[in-house]
């Protein structure tokens, strides 16, 4: 590149020798991107596999926004009522909107159009699930702590955005699947208290389905949600080049430097490389995989349902936590018919509650978590080497037990499913999750817990005592002994080199009163810390030496094994 | 929670004394040692990979090649068949000649690029002489404005601010009607017959064996010009025979019926799907969507699931020429509670 | 039928469907007087016939039945079930019953088709029923457009829009039709297995119960334009498919991108 090669006297100019040179030059003088490559050429970024789901979420959004950009030009979002005179013999004549009508058309008479579909709609499902396996990577490696706090509420902020972004997908080819599914939405939209209606009839531009919903969620599904969601990617980007990119513990590697790769070449190529490699896959998927055959479901009418009506995956918990939720507990009703001196009101908690509490718990605790933590910790330090989850046995037990409520409501969408498939009563499956949904995430904490404090305990057993090789030797008294192979320092490093903070006692403050809230930031932090598990010390490993001189003896062979 | 560190974990050598690993730590070795690849050493090692990399940039190009044979080979019919093998064709062909890119810079990085890591410094986000330049930097902004010494620009700023959104909002009054009481209303009346869906044809009362569900709207229905759709998402009722001694109609409701024919809502209580599937043998109707179950027998009573309400029941009766007719409208609003119903 | 679904909209559909609905009326109330008599078994079976399908029932099916399918408290009376129910609930193996459930289950069937049209005959004996579906129903030759209509508003709640089957209360649930012969399907309409209701003639006349046939057999046949099905369950086994295989393939493909060549 000639453009890296500038001369430093400012007098005498660059005089590029070839024709790409000139055209490199012209175009830096205008916008001075050899600033840019300086800064950004050899920038250092780390390797793991678990730091790739971020970017399986951009490249399928980028692979959105193509195959979205083609469906545009044949997909007509109207609600006219049109007969259908296409070549699909079982729909010859039906009345339908004109929206499911130039569906079927691009699926069955544009050459590709199925195909671009069914990228469309795989690279939908593939960005929502790519963006939340991420942020449970972030979470579980404690990358959301200073300084990427704020990374994380954007990062949430485009969880939400996937979500919407895919649920006015969804309901665009106003087939009987996503009609049904509309008009859950209109009867969930209809429990909010006194604007409930109000909102149902604005939504819909008067009683449900009316005329005017395929076209407005139209507009936000191609323009206002996708426009959000580049804007949040691109803050999150350059908030990732302000931070630079955590990295998983291990020698050589602490909180003041990135080891990595050298973005190019290396880096450059294995990203790139890797977006034609989403593609390719979700291009397999395409051409292998049917996904959403509308042409199955029929056009909208509200009489018809299938069984079996679901919502794509993301919007499934909400709807499992319709299921679960009992209309009656106990002979108390949960519409509740409120006395008002005008008249009275309805307000039904059926409904109102399994829509908004389950998503207000979980989506309140995920944009908090990182201030709840650091109140907790009073770490104000910055941290970009991440936690190993079993060196934060509670933070990763809290997830857990996050991810087990989620799944719970989730399995629950599909309560049907289950009964037909495993032979269950469909009352007995919602009652078992019932109990699951209160029960699940208890054990879930506790169970990972456990599971991690014993994790680290190997962790350290390992570092002091080395591996267990398998080979018994007899001592000269007779004894039987297995041979420990030491671990070589790098490796002990990876171990050993955590932090684990212990329980704080409440502060008192300037009047020497431990207030109530030091007191509760002291509960928490014994919850967080009591049970914890020390990394080994140099000194223990010491002391063992001098017990086990056999192993120390065997040091030669801890490398390889 | 109390002391609970005499828990398991102390019992164990495994739990340190606070404060203690400050000083007893291991100290960070550094960077592990190079190791080099095969490539790297073996001259035949790296040819062979270039060969590779090659060979998988010329799967994308066989790829690419046969997304066009596949377009423009194959002509599609009224049947599936062309089409699926259009789609599998075309599909896998972008697939090879993306993967064969994909996979070839990736394997040209990994097998023939440096390999070396190298650590970069991090830097301050935020220096303090920055924050410091900046402080001063919007302190001469604002004493510039003179924001704070003219309170009377400040406050009316304040207000117009406040102000000027508001008709953002209200332009949007005009999304949609209001409610009035149409939720209340549906297209029933007394003396609309019963009608088959979809193609509208009356029902007559001897037509309506023991077991049997129809799925009916109102006659006038399929006459409407506009506003039929929603118009049938609030009309539509599931008519089903019993034997009469299995229904147990409640004070005043004795006549709803005739001769054990009965006629329901069929948009659930709980958010508005139609709830259709009819069990004849244990009466129960379940929705599918979130396994509500109306008991038929109990007037539809919830006996499972989140819906709270019963279904509403729509009177009928048989007209002097044997067709089922309505009494009249619901009395009471069909489909999910909301707000104003009361 | 069909072309009266086209046009309904039209602004004269409600002066035609009045006079349709007059003349539909005067001429449908002057021969249809009940619905029994209109379903009334038009088979001919031989003496011989039912008499061995007497003795096959006494052998087989009186233990839960009844020695005169009066009906126990195993099993329900089987006066006026009709040929039709017998053809379904014997030919598809459902009966007899292997044990008691929350509904028969389908298995191998148990009889030859000459042994279940003699227990058919018998049955057909004991009362009107519905007789075995003619052969001009069953031809598949209706309209699949006006049988998916009738198919969504009528069946697609339990069996599903694409006849994948669904989940009832408490254990029942309504099968998949792929692989069901049409007779069966016709059949089951008029017959009312288990919980199914009953849809008569009059509810859908022999002619939709054809186009239903030929929606399903359309249906069934025509393959999948997409790829594989994934059990034709919708988002539910979409979903499931992508965090595993999808997922799976893509965190494969990052440990290669991460890992060092040797």
């Amino acid at each position: 590149m000639s453009t890296t090669q500038q001369t430093p006297a400012q007098e005498t100019p660059f005089v590029p020798a070839t024709a790409t040179g000139r055209i490199t030059n012209f175009v830096d003088e205008r916008v001075g991107g050899s600033g840019i490559l300086r800064e950004f050429g050899r920038k250092v970024f780390p390797d793991h596999w678990s730091f790739m789901f971020g970017e399986v979420a951009l490249y399928s959004f980028v692979i959105l926004l193509l195959s979205g950009t083609f469906l545009t030009f044949f997909f007509d979002p109207s609600m006219a009522e049109t007969h259908y005179s296409g070549p699909y013999v079982p729909l010859k004549g039906v009345e339908m909107s004109v929206a499911y009508d130039s569906t079927l058309r691009l699926s069955f008479e544009v050459r590709g159009g199925l195909f671009m579909r069914q990228v469309h709609h795989w690279s939908a499902l593939l960005f929502v699930a790519a963006v939340s396996v991420h942020m449970l990577r972030v979470f579980f490696t404690g990358a959301f702590r200073k300084p990427r706090e704020l990374n994380w509420v954007v990062g949430g902020v485009l969880l939400i955005l996937s979500m919407a972004a895919g649920f006015t997908g969804y309901s665009l080819p106003d087939d009987l699947l996503s009609g049904n599914g509309l008009r859950i939405i209109d009867g969930v939209v209809k429990s909010i208290p006194v604007i409930g209606t109000y909102i149902s009839f604005f939504l819909f531009g008067g009683e449900f389905p009316g005329t005017a919903i395929i076209g407005r969620l139209y507009m936000l599904h191609i323009m206002l949600v996708p426009a959000m969601i580049l804007l949040m990617i691109a803050i999150h980007l350059f908030m990732v080049v302000v931070h630079k990119h955590t990295q998983y513990p291990g020698p050589g590697r602490n909180d003041r430097n990135v080891v990595g790769y050298p973005l190019g070449p290396v880096y450059a190529a294995k990203a790139g490389g890797f977006f034609f490699i989403m593609f390719g896959i979700i291009a397999f998927i395409s051409a292998t995989f049917q996904i959403n055959p509308v042409w199955n479901y029929g056009p909208y009418d509200p009489s018809p349902v299938s069984a079996g009506t679901q919502p794509d995956w993301y919007i499934g918990w909400v709807d499992g936590a319709l299921r679960l939720m009992p209309g009656w507990v106990f002979n108390i009703p949960m519409e509740w018919h409120i006395p008002f001196p005008w008249g009275t009101n309805t307000l039904s908690m059926n409904v109102l509650a399994p829509a908004l509490i389950p998503a207000g718990i979980v989506f309140t605790l995920l944009f908090i978590y990182p201030w709840i933590e650091r109140w907790v910790t009073r770490d104000n330090r910055e941290h970009h080497v991440l936690d190993r989850p079993r060196n934060a046995p509670t933070r990763t037990a809290i997830g857990v037990a996050g991810f087990i409520f989620y799944c719970v409501m989730w399995a629950a969408a599909s309560s049907d499913l289950i009964a037909t498939h495993f032979e269950v009563s469909l009352n007995d499956a919602l009652y078992w999750m019932r109990a699951l949904f209160i029960v699940g995430p208890i054990l879930g904490f506790i169970i990972t817990k456990r599971v991690a404090l014993a994790l680290q305990r190997k962790d350290r057993e390992i570092a002091l005592h080395g591996r267990e090789t398998g080979r018994i030797v007899r001592l000269p008294h007779g004894e039987f002994q297995e041979i420990h192979a030491q671990l070589d320092d790098y490796k002990r490093y990876k171990l050993v080199g955590f932090e684990s903070p212990v329980p704080e006692e409440g502060i008192p403050n300037e009047n020497g009163i431990v207030t109530k809230k030091e007191n509760l930031r002291s509960k928490l932090s014994s919850f967080f810390f009591e049970d914890r598990v020390a990394p080994a010390a140099p000194s223990e490993l010491e002391a063992g030496h001098h017990h086990e001189a056999i192993t120390a003896a065997d040091d030669d062979k801890a490398i390889t094994h | 929670m109390g002391n609970h560190s005499d828990g398991s974990p102390t019992s164990s050598d495994a739990v340190a004394k606070a404060g203690h690993e400050e000083v007893d730590k291991f100290q960070d070795p550094g960077l592990p040692p190079h190791r080099l690849r095969l490539a790297d050493t073996d001259p035949k090692a790296a040819k062979r990979a270039e060969r590779q990399v090659a060979w998988l940039f010329i799967i994308s190009i066989v790829g690419t090649l046969l997304f066009f044979v596949a377009y423009f080979g194959i002509r599609l019919d009224d049947t599936f068949g062309p089409l699926r093998l259009q789609n599998t064709l075309l599909g896998l062909g972008v697939a090879f000649a993306m993967l064969g890119i994909g996979t070839g810079i990736v394997h040209w990085a990994r097998a023939l690029m440096p390999d070396h890591e190298v650590a970069e410094e991090r830097h301050a986000i935020r220096s303090e002489e920055d924050r410091l330049a900046a402080v001063q930097i919007v302190d001469d902004i604002l004493d510039e404005t003179g924001i704070k010494r003219r309170p009377l620009i400040r406050n009316t700023l304040i207000g117009a601010v406040a102000l000027a959104p508001l008709p953002a909002i209200a332009i949007f009054r005009d999304l949609g009607p209001l409610p009035g009481d149409s939720l209340r209303h549906t297209l029933w009346k007394e003396g609309e017959r019963l009608a088959r869906d979809p193609d509208g044809t009356p029902i007559k009362a001897s037509d309506v064996t023991i077991g049997s569900a129809f799925h009916v709207i109102p006659e006038s229905l399929n006459s409407l010009t506009e506003g039929k759709i929603a118009a049938k998402a609030k009309a539509v009722v599931l008519l089903m025979r019993l034997n009469p001694e299995d229904l147990n109609p409640s004070q005043g409701r004795e006549d709803w019926g005739y001769n054990g024919i009965v006629a329901y809502s069929k948009i659930c209580t709980h958010v508005g799907c139609p709830v259709a599937l009819y069990e004849q043998q244990t009466h129960h109707l379940l929705c599918p969507c979130h396994q509500s179950t109306f008991d038929l027998t109990q007037e539809c009573k919830v006996i499972f699931g989140p819906a709270v309400r019963p279904l509403p029941q729509l009177p009928i009766a048989v007209d002097a020429d044997g067709y089922l007719v309505a009494q009249s409208d619901f009395h009471e609003p069909v489909g999910p509670s909301f707000w104003e119903r009361g | 039928m069909k072309a009266l679904s086209q046009k309904r909209r039209h602004p004269l559909a409600a002066l035609a469907l009045l006079v349709m609905g007059l003349m539909l009326t005067g001429g449908l109330y002057a021969v249809v007087t009940t619905v029994n008599q209109a379903k009334a078994d038009t088979t001919t079976y031989t003496a011989q016939e039912v008499q061995e399908g007497e003795k096959l029932f006494i052998a087989n099916c009186a233990t839960c039945h009844g020695l005169g399918a009066n009906g126990t408290d195993a099993g329900p009376s089987l006066a006026g079930v009709g040929a039709a129910a017998v053809d379904f609930q014997v030919g598809t193996g459902r009966m007899p019953m292997q044990m008691q459930g929350p509904q028969a289950r389908q298995k191998p069937k148990q009889f030859t088709t000459s042994q279940t049209r003699e227990m058919a005959a018998y049955v057909a004996t004991l009362g009107d029923g519905p007789a075995l579906p003619e052969e001009q129903y069953i031809d598949g030759g209706g309209d699949a457009a006006v049988g998916g209509e009738l198919f969504r508003v009528n069946c697609a709640m339990c069996h599903n829009a694409a006849a994948a089957g669904g989940a009832l209360t408490r254990g029942k649930f309504a099968p998949p039709l792929a692989g069901v012969s049409s007779s069966h399907i016709y059949s089951a309409m008029v017959t009312g297995p288990q919980n199914m209701p009953v849809f008569n003639d009059t509810n859908i006349t022999p002619e939709g119960k054809r186009d239903i046939i030929t929606f399903l057999n359309t249906i069934e046949n025509q393959g999948a334009p997409g790829g594989a099905q994934l059990g034709s369950l919708g988002p539910v086994s979409e979903g499931l498919f992508l965090w595993t295989v999808v997922l799976g393939v893509i965190i494969g493909f990052t440990i290669w991108l991460t890992s060092r060549t040797s």
